[in-house]
């Protein structure tokens, strides 16, 4: 098997309170995120997840242990990850295609060579004939496509996602988990999908981190055998209905649902 | 509405206009019975010349002044000094804010002064400003520079600061440099700001060069108002004030008219004053 894409080893992070004291966020986490996987990490709110991800990212710094991501330590940002946030974050001033083509302007990338990429993930995401277009006449869940397209147009090395369709209604978000479904099997990405929903993790995952809160722990890592692709179907049969039940009673031991 | 829409929905159906909105005509209307009513009454009653002149005087005031060149003079001097005044303002009160804005140690060093210095009413400064600059344009470019200067400089320096934190984080994953990130999210995401102290900024610069030539000077509208108080002439007064009034809705509907193509994602650019 290939190396994995992301490391990470006994990693904690403990935050300063603004009252003087500290609170231990993420508790020695062991984790590989292996090459091509979609890897759906879970848990209940202030679990440490959007922390996790920022370390990845580079966006904040460890407390202990190592991160590393495909052989170099994560010291910083760096140029070869994508990131997707809760709030799709676009620029008002940018067209849906020069949003989409943020990063190479960030990154001085040569833009005629990365516009035929854009607009063919833009194609992927199911946005062809918006590319004109200004983030304020799209859609919630729109928009968040546009932002998957900004994260993987620099062609990075892992796509990290932190709850990207929390923000979304019901039936959008699973069009939206179906989407990006479709985009991985396309893309082949490494992804790393965090949500707080069960059903959307054991749906999207090939892997399922568990994590518990105070302090944020991994609880269990499950490996989801559904094939692919996935309909929506799937979360009707047993085996999925058996997943989720044993996910919830991992977070209800953890304390972590009250 | 842009005034050429706001022509187009009249033309149409300039029935249905007037009902729609039927201050297209009562803003015209109140403008006409206002004057009517005040040349009226200064006729009517008698009232002195020297105390309310009629509209008409006015008019032949205006008339007069700018074809024997006085107030055509004295108009291009204080334009000259506002739109100088102005722009040294602008652009220095910019240079500045972006320096503070993104230099944590200029920022702590220097906003104390900034804070003591807005606090200082700068008008009071002009008679200085006149022994050290002199009684010609200069002084008054700099007066009116002085007095545009803060508003500029205080809104940029918060619109700069005012970024998400969600787009900072999104430049800094994508390892943006700090003039990338100021060149691409900080600098768009101030223009509201920005904008906003320059409206402010014009109506101070107007007021700071014509009190600089009320404190002292050889030209302009201030000098001519100052004059023709001496001689009297309160017509001439008027014209001048009229003068000044047209001016001022010019600059600001330039200043409007610029943001709104500037910032033209803002949908709300409709209602902003
Ligand atoms: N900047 C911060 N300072 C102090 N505590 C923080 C900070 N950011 C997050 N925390 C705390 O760390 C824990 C994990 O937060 P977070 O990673 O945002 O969780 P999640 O994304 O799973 O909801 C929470 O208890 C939160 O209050
Ligand atoms: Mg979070």
């Amino acid at each position: 098997m290939a190396e994995p894409v992301i490391v990470c080893k006994g990693l904690s992070k403990i935050y300063d309170t603004l009252e003087g004291g500290t609170v231990r966020a993420l508790d020695r986490i062991a984790l590989e995120i292996r090459e091509g996987e979609l890897l759906a990490v879970v848990g209940p709110s202030g679990c440490g997840k959007s922390t996790l991800l920022k370390i990845f990212a580079g966006l904040l710094p460890k407390s202990e242990g190592e991160v590393s991501l495909r052989g170099t330590p994560v010291a910083g940002p760096r140029r070869d990850i994508g990131v997707v946030f809760q709030d799709a974050v676009m620029l008002p001033w940018r067209t849906v295609l020069d949003n989409a083509m943020l990063p190479a302007d960030v990154q001085d990338l040569d833009r005629a060579a990365y516009l035929p990429r854009a607009l063919a993930l833009l194609d992927l995401v199911g946005l062809k004939g918006f590319e004109g277009k200004y983030p304020f006449e799209l859609s919630g869940g729109m928009q968040q496509r546009v932002a998957i397209t900004r994260a993987l147009v620099h062609d990075p090395a892992v796509l990290l996602m932190d709850e990207p369709f929390g923000a979304l209604d019901a039936m959008t978000r699973e069009q939206m988990n179906l989407e990006l479904q479709r985009i991985w099997l396309e893309s082949r990405k490494t992804v790393l999908f965090i949500t707080h929903s069960i059903p959307e993790a054991v749906f999207l995952g090939d892997r399922v981190v568990v994590m518990t809160p105070r302090p944020g722990r991994i609880a269990e890592v499950i490996e989801v055998g559904h094939p692919r692709p996935r309909s929506l179907e799937i979360m009707a049969t047993p085996e999925f209905g058996r997943r989720t039940a044993h996910i919830r009673q991992l977070l209800n031991a953890g304390g972590a649902i009250d | 509405m842009k005034a050429a829409e706001v022509l187009r929905f009249i033309t149409r159906d300039p029935g249905r206009a007037i009902r729609l909105r039927p201050e297209i005509v009562l803003i015209p209307l109140v403008f006409v019975l206002m004057v009517g009513g005040w040349e009226a009454v200064v006729r009517g009653l008698g009232v002195s010349q020297l105390i309310l002149p009629a509209p008409s005087s006015i008019v032949f005031a205006l008339f007069q002044g700018f074809s024997n060149g006085l107030l055509w003079h004295g108009f291009l001097v204080t334009l000259q000094e506002i739109i100088l005044g102005y722009v040294l303002a602008a652009v220095s009160a910019f240079l500045l804010g972006a320096l503070i804005s993104q230099v944590r140690i200029v920022e702590a060093t220097f906003y104390p002064y900034i804070v003591a210095f807005q606090t200082l009413p700068k008008i009071a400064i002009a008679p200085i400003l006149l022994i050290w600059v002199g009684f010609g344009m200069a002084s008054k470019v700099v007066i009116a520079a002085l007095v545009a200067f803060f508003p500029i400089l205080v809104n940029t320096i918060v619109g700069l600061k005012s970024t998400s934190p969600d787009k900072i984080d999104l430049m800094r994953s994508l390892a943006a440099s700090r003039w990338k990130i100021f060149r691409l999210v900080q600098l768009p995401e101030a223009l509201p700001y920005i904008f906003a102290g320059l409206n402010v900024g014009i109506v101070l610069a107007v007021l700071g060069a014509i009190v600089g030539e009320f404190v002292g000077a050889k030209a302009g509208l201030g000098y001519l108002i100052l004059q023709m108080n001496f001689d009297m002439d309160i017509s001439g007064m008027f014209a001048v004030l009229v003068i000044l009034g047209l001016m001022g809705i010019a600059f600001h509907l330039l200043v409007a008219g610029i943001r709104r193509r500037v910032i033209f994602w803002q949908k709300d650019n409709a209602n902003l004053p």
